[in-house]
């Protein structure tokens, strides 16, 4: 099942020649319209007319997160303020949000790559779509709803926040289909428990989850708690909001990332050189019909690989792997780089752990150390100190045989780990660089 | 012949045994005996209650986690080598003493010891072997 058939099942040679042609357009456009593209374009000495194939690309310089704050709020719009329908901002966690202006045509174009996302997820014309993703400023919440009424199916505005609402509604409106963050899936799978309801009694048939890293194991997780198909979407509020990629139902390896509209890289975080397929690394993506703020070569931050393999869903574009973290959340401890997702993986995998958990990073005696903090739940618990600490020698053990780093491994109460809902913070570094 | 212990997760926290005490309290729940085994991360609280389903409960509802473990409570004359007859005969049987707590009667004047082993039934049945009185959770959680 496609939304667009022609288009996700177009040829390759025709998809880059697509490719080309959009991403020339875009070129014209932005060094004519946006004096940050016309100067770093002429200082590295490159121009529209030096892009002749999709591998010079390379030649361009680099858009980074920073370059969109210097320009704030609207110097990197590439369309006059008459032509911008919708104004969307990023989280501002540090310094100012990135804001981001969408046209007409850009807002049309996302309902549909969210609407094919859906198609790829599983999703269809009837479902009830239960959309927790928030709405506002933050892209998520808009970008979901969009998709789901193109698709054609009932959305519920729900919104993040009030669980217990969140639960009822499902329950009595009979949501076949959930959108949030994996993490607030779970929270709301243990709230429902708590009131002593089944989340898996819901007729929820589908999970869409994103914005956040999770890992295959905490699918797992989920999708026995949940009673769904678990589906990874990615998507950030720079390119445009969820739906820049997304898994296939039937395949569930790796997101295709919808190639007529992106054209994504993959590159060395440190030297910037571009990795050949399959090589993991942070994914950089142009965008290429974008009308309100197009970007050239966007260092997402985003670790993955990428490969063209064709995937048995019969969609030609490319897929990328699930993120394994941000290039900027890589922990580097002892000089071994650690990302938080690998930890979780190497939890999930441990009988009876929870994939709550948080990582604090300290620096004594001018050597790191890493504490990692675990929930004991009922199945993990025993009224004998040797088997609680035989499972954190454990943990440390899998932990150092798996990522070469040595931690020290904290039991703690359950619930102490603070749920989110909205990205979850797993990481406390204490170090003063 | 067997007693039931709850035990309770605490971390390393000022102010979670005083809360645990007080939640029992509020339940009007009563304890028996209780002992606390700490490492320098967190302890484990073991009780013996009046009521253990009901204690169970409450301190789940405020978000402890909460375990049930059968354990044997032996009565002993508390006079000098009354212990010391019980861990011999135990000793001969090849049983192992995971842990163990005592505390005194409040009127018959003998100790009651709380064993934890890791093979119930046979402890049992060798300290009946040698005519130890064991006594039942329901004298226990009325004394």
């Amino acid at each position: 099942m496609y939304f667009n058939e022609e288009f996700e099942t177009l040829p390759r040679p025709a998809l880059e020649a697509v490719q080309l042609k959009r991403l020339q357009a875009t070129l014209e456009r932005v060094y004519a319209n946006v004096p940050f593209y016309k100067q770093t374009f002429d200082k590295a000495g490159v121009g529209p007319c030096n892009v002749n194939t999709l591998d010079d690309l390379q030649k361009l310089p680099f858009t980074t997160k920073q370059d969109m704050r210097n320009s704030y709020p609207y110097g990197l719009f590439a369309a006059p303020m008459e032509e911008i329908v919708r104004i969307h901002a990023s989280s501002g966690t540090t310094g100012k949000p990135t804001v981001v202006g969408y046209t007409a045509r850009d807002i049309d174009m996302w309902a549909e790559l969210m609407a094919r996302s859906f198609v790829s997820a599983g999703a269809h014309k009837g479902d009830i779509i239960h959309n927790a993703y928030g709405y506002g400023l933050f892209t998520g919440g808009l970008g979901a709803h969009y998709g789901a009424e193109r698709l054609g199916a009932s959305v519920i505005p729900m919104s993040g926040g009030n669980t217990k609402k969140q639960i009822m509604i499902m329950q009595d409106f009979g949501s076949t289909v959930l959108t949030c963050t994996p993490s607030y899936s779970l929270f709301m799978a243990e709230a429902a428990l708590e009131d002593g309801f089944d989340f898996r009694k819901l007729k929820l048939r589908v999970g869409i989850f994103g914005a956040e890293p999770w890992s295959e194991a905490m699918r797992g997780e989920i999708e026995e708690k949940l009673n769904l198909a678990a589906i990874d979407i990615y998507g950030l509020s720079e390119i445009m909001g969820p739906g820049v990629a997304i898994e296939c139902i039937q395949a569930k390896q790796g997101l295709h990332i919808w190639e007529d509209h992106f054209i994504p890289e993959i590159i060395d975080p440190v030297t910037g050189q571009r990795l050949a397929e399959g090589e993991r690394g942070e994914l950089v993506i142009t965008t290429i019909t974008k009308q309100g703020i197009p970007l050239i070569r966007y260092r997402t931050r985003d670790i993955t690989s990428i490969t063209y393999e064709p995937c048995i869903c019969g969609r030609t574009h490319a897929r990328i792997t699930r993120m394994s973290g941000r290039s900027d959340d890589m922990l580097i401890i002892r000089g071994v780089n650690v990302f938080p997702s690998q930890i979780e993986s190497i939890l999930v995998g441990i009988e009876g752990v929870e994939p709550h958990y948080l990582l604090i990073v300290e620096r004594q005696d001018n050597l790191d150390t890493l504490e990692v903090q675990v929930e004991v739940d009922e199945r993990l618990f025993s009224d004998e100190i040797k088997v609680l600490q035989s499972l954190s020698r454990h943990i440390e053990k899998e932990i150092k045989d798996m990522l070469g780093v040595t931690c020290r491994v904290k039991l703690v109460e359950p619930r102490t780990i603070q749920r989110s809902e909205g990205k979850a913070q797993r990481v406390v570094d204490n170090r003063k660089l | 012949m067997k007693v039931e212990q709850i035990s309770i997760f605490i971390e390393n926290k000022s102010g979670r045994l005083a809360e645990i005490t007080q939640i029992l309290g509020e339940a009007g729940i009563n304890i028996r005996a209780l002992s606390l085994a700490d490492t320098s991360d967190f302890g484990i609280l073991r009780l013996i209650v009046d009521n253990v389903e009901k204690a169970k409960t409450v301190l789940k509802e405020r978000g402890f986690t909460v375990n049930k473990t059968e354990v044997v409570a032996v009565e002993v004359p508390d006079s000098p080598g009354g212990l010391s007859t019980i861990l011999q005969t135990l000793d001969a049987g090849q049983i192992n003493v995971e842990y163990m707590y005592a505390f005194v009667e409040r009127c018959g004047g003998n100790a009651v010891i709380i064993f934890r082993f890791d093979e119930t039934d046979k402890a049992i049945s060798v300290l009946k072997a040698k005519n130890f009185s064991i006594l039942k959770g329901e004298r226990l959680y009325e004394i």
